[in-house]
Order: structure tokens, then sequence, then C-alpha cells
């Protein structure tokens, strides 16, 4: 696939960076890039927390940590489709406050419905994904203002309906979803369920985005016109982006009933938070670049660096503070990095350098998918 | 063909247009509007502005009131005048291709200061004032410089400029803060002839210098080409950090400004005023209704004050009928929808072909002068 991007390269000698070497070799060049720099630097923060805290790495406090991350993981990587296809989804936090409620007052404390609730919650979750995706590709509305719309409608809806308090709880063994796990598992005691369903969404991921369907939404955010003349449905592709990106709030809207309980506000802020993760995570607002791993490990870099703050007994108001300062930073280096690790290897032998005045000559924007 | 930039740069083309081939005036009347098109966004929005306002006093008269009362068109411009400041701002930065979310922490933080100088105090308020309004240009700076030299996407960089000074804000301030000068105070109860408030004058003020500047200067003229195509301004010679750091300065200016009115109706400085007011989203949403790209390059101050002018409205009719405040939400997000859907569609229907039927590409040169040489590559 990414011997595509190569084609109108008449440089005989030239190869792809990201498809030769040893296997150790692509994996050092791929960490040199902002979307394997994110792995690099949550593992150094968890080295810190480990650190400071070190009973933060016996295993079951670490799944627990994991499962607590779990949902804004989630929500990051949902993120990461609309905004890789060069969208924006400010909606997420309203949807989540959305199915949250609709959690709490469909099912009540009926055991019958959870099946049937979940069905419909992840059923407007497409829906609103789809109201999201057709306004920005059919209307032509920026997506910035149809998902800002999304948020101010739904929000508003949730709380006139709910009267901006708390209503309705679901039954115990819906909550479980969020808060339970499978007991007796050997090293970690506790393995939680949002831990089996982050792995699960992880690994759907990254095979949906190795798919024609992935391939096709990279190419849909680089550069829309190109990918349109090229055969693709722009306007389907991006609509699924959003339905995606809605549905992945929906399952961490089913994780947070666990945790955090019936209210409108729960998910307040998750939409600014998601695309925090994302940029850490190497992806280029605007789209076309970026790994959607990497989108999930942002999200555990910030979760880690919060964890590190908190140990630090650092004010939790300063919270804010850090993360606008770490998100400028991610962005200002990465945008140095992207430019610097992705340019070709400038060999003597190249016949004129002049010859490719292409401000981007090589810009593989589709294999960062296999790094 | 909306943009006031490009006003006076057709002008010396229309004036010399007899002399010119005809296949160019052909080509520059194909992109210009025609027909039932003519109708500019500008105009457009105030014709649904004139539409809401209809709607609205009919409204308010089967509640059984009247909206053109002296108190309730005091109250529509008085809600217009912060959320039209910051709109204005946010106008200059969204034309310069770059976006500011950081406006509600930079009013809140500006009634903070201001607030916190004053001490209800008269003679203090020239200090406090000064202070307010250098600190937020300080902060837009900062975020100028982010976007313009380091590459910081607008929205990341002021995101995360807004976050931080969030921070602080949580950090050092509990609830309110200090307290107006009573100066202050009466200039923001003042007014002419009771119809009009000061606040509202500011506002004109600032819209009409802004559009001068957008309109007269190079720096307005710079905006609109940074904000077009920063690429092709910076090849053409336009050094594009300057508009950039001069959106981002104005528009951080025109917040503290915008805190400054806020406080003179508060009395005291508030830390969540600003997110509250929800004046990121909403001024954005009140640009993009203005008719200006959100992608930036195209766009006016004056039709971002007819934005702002249906949102206000429509608040006040919703207030009148003692709508529900979280409906109100709703109402609000589907009125941004439907209308910049209803103008998004104009608008990719008026953009000048720039590669239409009519345009001949010119053939490659060298393949015309050299037909007899074999390439590999055949054009077909």
């Amino acid at each position: 696939m990414s011997a595509i991007t190569s084609t109108p390269d008449r440089r005989d000698t030239h190869v792809l960076p990201a498809s030769e070497g040893s296997l150790f070799q692509r994996l050092l060049r791929g960490a040199v890039t902002p979307g394997g720099a994110v792995f690099l630097l949550a593992a150094v923060l968890f080295i810190a927390v480990v650190w400071a805290n070190p009973s933060f790495g016996e295993p079951p406090q670490l799944i627990r940590f994991i499962g607590r991350t779990a949902p804004i993981a989630i929500a990051a990587m949902g993120q990461y489709y609309v905004i890789v296809a060069g969208e924006f989804d400010l909606s997420m936090g309203a949807v989540i406050a959305t199915q949250v409620v609709i959690a709490g007052n469909y099912i009540g404390d009926d055991e019958s419905r959870v099946l049937p609730a979940i069905a419909l919650m992840l059923a407007i979750g497409a829906v609103v994904g789809l109201v999201n995706g057709l306004c920005t590709t059919l209307l032509k509305v920026p997506s910035f203002i149809v998902t800002l719309g999304t948020m101010l409608a739904l929000g508003g809806l949730v709380r006139y309906l709910t009267g901006g308090a708390a209503t309705g709880n679901p039954v115990d063994s819906f909550r479980e979803i969020g808060r339970g796990g499978l007991q007796d598992v050997p090293v970690l005691d506790v393995l939680p369920y949002p831990v089996i369903i982050l792995t699960v969404v992880a690994v759907a991921s990254v095979w949906l985005m190795r798919s024609p369907f992935g391939r096709t939404l990279i190419a849909s955010g680089d550069n829309p016109d190109a990918a349109g003349l090229a055969g693709s449905h722009v306007w389907w592709v991006k609509t699924r982006a959003f339905m995606l990106s809605s549905l992945a709030a929906t399952v961490a809207g089913i994780l947070l009933v666990g945790y955090a309980g019936v209210h409108p506000s729960v998910g307040a802020g998750y939409e600014f938070q998601a695309i925090t993760a994302v940029v850490l995570g190497g992806v280029v607002l605007g789209g076309g670049r970026g790994w959607v791993l990497s989108a999930a490990a942002g999200a555990f870099a910030l979760e880690l660096l919060f964890s590190f703050l908190n140990f630090q007994e650092v004010e939790s108001t300063w919270r804010n503070s850090v993360q606008g300062l770490i998100i400028i930073l991610a962005v200002a280096l990465a945008a140095r990095a992207w430019t610097l690790g992705r340019r070709p290897s400038r060999t003597p032998a190249s016949p004129t350098p002049s010859a490719a005045p292409s401000p981007t000559p090589a810009r593989p924007g589709t294999e960062t998918g296999e790094n | 063909m909306s943009t006031p930039a490009s006003t006076p740069a057709s002008t010396p083309a229309t004036t010399s247009g007899s002399a010119e081939a005809p296949e160019s005036v052909r080509r520059r009347r194909a992109a210009r509007p025609r027909g039932a098109r003519r109708l500019d966004s500008t105009a457009l929005i105030y014709l649904v502005l004139v539409g809401v306002v209809v709607a609205s006093a009919v409204l308010t008269a089967v509640e059984g009131r009247n909206f053109f009362t002296q108190g309730n068109i005091w109250a529509v411009l008085t809600a217009m005048s912060v959320l039209g400041l910051i709109a204005i701002g946010q106008t200059l930065v969204i034309l310069v291709g770059s976006l500011d979310l950081s406006v509600p922490y930079v009013v809140s933080l500006a009634t903070l200061v201001a607030a916190g100088g004053m001490k209800g105090l008269d003679s203090n308020v020239p200090a406090a004032v000064f202070n307010t309004l250098a600190l937020s240009v300080l902060i837009g700076l900062v975020m100028g410089l982010l976007v313009s030299l380091l590459d910081v996407h607008g929205f990341i960089a002021s995101l995360g400029v807004g976050l931080i000074v969030s921070g602080y804000l949580a950090t050092n301030y509990q609830g309110s803060h200090g307290a107006a000068a009573p100066d202050l105070s009466l200039l923001g109860r003042s007014g002419i002839a009771g119809i009009i408030p000061t606040a509202f004058i500011v506002l004109l003020v600032c819209a009409l210098l802004v559009t001068l500047v957008l309109r007269y200067t190079r720096l307005g003229h710079h905006l609109y080409a940074v904000g077009g195509n920063r690429e092709v301004a910076r090849m053409s010679g336009v050094r594009t950090a300057g508009p950039v750091i001069a959106a981002h300065v104005i528009c951080s200016f025109l917040a503290g400004v915008a805190g400054l009115l806020l406080l003179s109706r508060t009395g005291v400085g508030l830390p969540t005023i600003g997110s509250q007011g929800r004046y990121d989203l909403l001024s954005i949403a009140a640009v993009v209704l203005g008719g200006t790209l959100l992608a930036g390059g195209k766009g006016s101050v004056v039709g971002t004050i007819g934005g702002v002018a249906i949102f206000a409205v429509l608040d006040n009719v919703m207030g009148v009928m003692q709508v529900n405040p979280f409906l109100k939400d709703f109402v609000r997000g589907l009125v941004i929808v439907l209308a910049v859907a209803v103008y998004a569609r104009r608008s990719v229907v008026r953009r000048p072909p720039r590669f239409g039927p009519d345009r001949v590409l010119p053939l490659p040169v060298p393949l015309l002068a050299s037909p007899s040489k074999p390439t590999d590559q055949d054009p077909a």
C-alpha cells in the first residue's frame, strides 16, 4: 500500500523510509516521529509515576489504572477517525451525557432492559454521527460548526429533560460493565471489563485503519480533492468517521456510567480532552497523518501525567494549565519532527535536487498506519 | 466577491476594462455572481436579521408585550456589546486562518485583574485598565507567536493558552474578587437617550475601526492574503508572521475590553464569567453565521455584527417567552447549524470558478516548443 505514495517519484534509488531496514531500525525510526514518541513519553511518565509511588507499578493497581483510563482512550480513538479525516468532533461530550442519561432513565431497575438499552444507545450514537457527517459532507458546513451545534443542541436537550440534575439509576448489572471485572485472574487479581473493551476497540481500530476504509480515510484527510478524483466517495468515508466517533463516545459513556453515575454533566470537557490526547499522539490537525494507537497512547500519557501531578501533590486546579502547556509543547515539537523525521535522506546521487520542486516531495500520509 | 479586500483590488481592473482582451473580461464576469445570486452574503445575513426581528416582535406581541420598547432595545444592544466585541476580534483571527478558543478565560482574567486593581476607587481606574489591557495584549502576543513562529495550529495554541489561564484562575481565585470603580459602573449604566448603551457605542467604534483597518490598510489586506493561502502570501512577499500576530493581539485586546464592559455591569471580578458565557464557541458561531469562511481569507466585520445581533435577538425573545434556559441552548445549536447550512451552500456556489469550464489551461510550454523530441510520458 505504501508503494502508492512513491509513484510520482522517478528517482529510482529512492525507497520509502518506512519500508527499508530491519524491524528494529524501522521501530527506531518510528519512535522519532511524533506518533511513536508518544509511546516513549508514556513510558517515561510511567517510570516517573512509579518512582513517585512504587505501588502504582504493581499489576492489580496498574490494570485498574488502565481500566480508569479506558473511556478517555476509547473517546480519543473515536476522535482520531474524525481528526485524521481533517475534521473536528466537538459533540463528543454531549453524546456521552446523552447516553449516560438514557442509560439512567431507560434501564432503571429493569434488568431485562440492559441489552435493548445498549442497542438503543448505539443506534442513537450512530444517528448523531450520521447527522454530523451528512451536515459536514453534503451541506458543506464546517465540521467545527456542525458539531458545535450538535453539542449545544444535545447538551441543551439533555439538561432540559433532566432539569440539570442527576436522575435515574441503572441496575447494577449495567454498571458492572464500567466498574466490574473478571475475578481471580492469575497475576492481575481482577481483569476489569473496561480493559477488555479497550483491547477489543484497539484491535478493531487497527484492523479498520489497515482496511480499505482506513486507507481511504487517511487519503481523504490528506487531500479530499485528490481522494475524490481517485474514485473514493469522500462524503461517505467522512460520514462513517463521524459515526465511529459518536459510537466511541457511546462506548465511553457506557463505561462512565459505572464510574461516575448518572448526571448530565458527566461528559463535560471530554471533547477537548480527547482532542488533546489525539494531538499529543502526534496526529496532525487538518488530517492525513497519524496512527490510531498513538491517539490512545496520547490519552494514557495525559492520564499518567495527571496521576504524576496527583502524587506530587500539585493542586488539582493546575491540571488545566499543565494540559495546556503539554499540548502546545507537543504540537510545537511535532510540527518540527514531522518535517525532520520524514525528510527523505539526501543522497548525493540524487540527480536534480530542483527537479522535484513540490513543497512536500515525500509526504507519505498513508504509511503511518504501519509503524 | 463580497470580501472588502477584493473591492479595491478590482477597481483598477475595471477602469482599464476597455483595453483588455474580451476573453479575460468574460472570465471575470463569470467569476462575478449574477442574477438572483447577486445578493451578497452580508446583505443576506441582515435580511435574516430583519426576519428574526420581525418574528421576535410577533412572538413578543403574542406574549402581550412590545419588542420595541426602550428597555427591550437597551437590553438587546447591551447583550450584543460583549459578544460583539469578542466576535470582532474572532473575525480577525479567523480571517487570518487561525482560531481563538482562549477568549472566555481572557475575559474572566480581565474582569479579575481590573476589579482587583481598582478596589472600588476611581483613582485606580487608569492603572487598572492599562494593566488589564496590557495583560490581554501579552496573552494575544504569546498566541500569535506560537501560531506564526512555532507553527502551532491556532486551535491548539489558543486552547492551550486558554487552559493555562483557566488553571491559573481556578487556582488563585475561588469566588468574586475586587470591586469595580464607581466611574466604571456608571459607564455601564450610561447611554444615549435611554436606548443606546455606551457599551454598544464602544462596539460600534471598534467595529468601524477594524473595518477601516481591513479595507484600507496594508495590514488588513495582508490579513486576507495570509488567511486565503499562507504559502501563496509568503511567496508573494508578504511577511506572514505580522498579520497573524496582529490578529491575535487585537483579538485578545478586544476580549480584555469586553471583560471591562462586563465588569462595569457586574461590579466584581468573576473567575467563571467568561466560560459561563461560552464566548469562545458562540463568538466563532457568530463569525461563521456572519458569512466569514472558517478556513479564513473571506469575510467581514459587518457580517459578524449581524450574526451577533441574530443571537442577541433570539436570546431576548426566548427570555421574554420564558423558554427554559437549557432549551435555549438547543434552539441556539439548531439555529447555528441551519443558518450555516443555508449559508455554506451559497458560498460554495458563489466562489469564483478558478478552474471553471471557461478557463483554458495553457499547455506546458516545453511540449509545444519541442514536439519532435520523444518523451516517455504521453500527455493524454
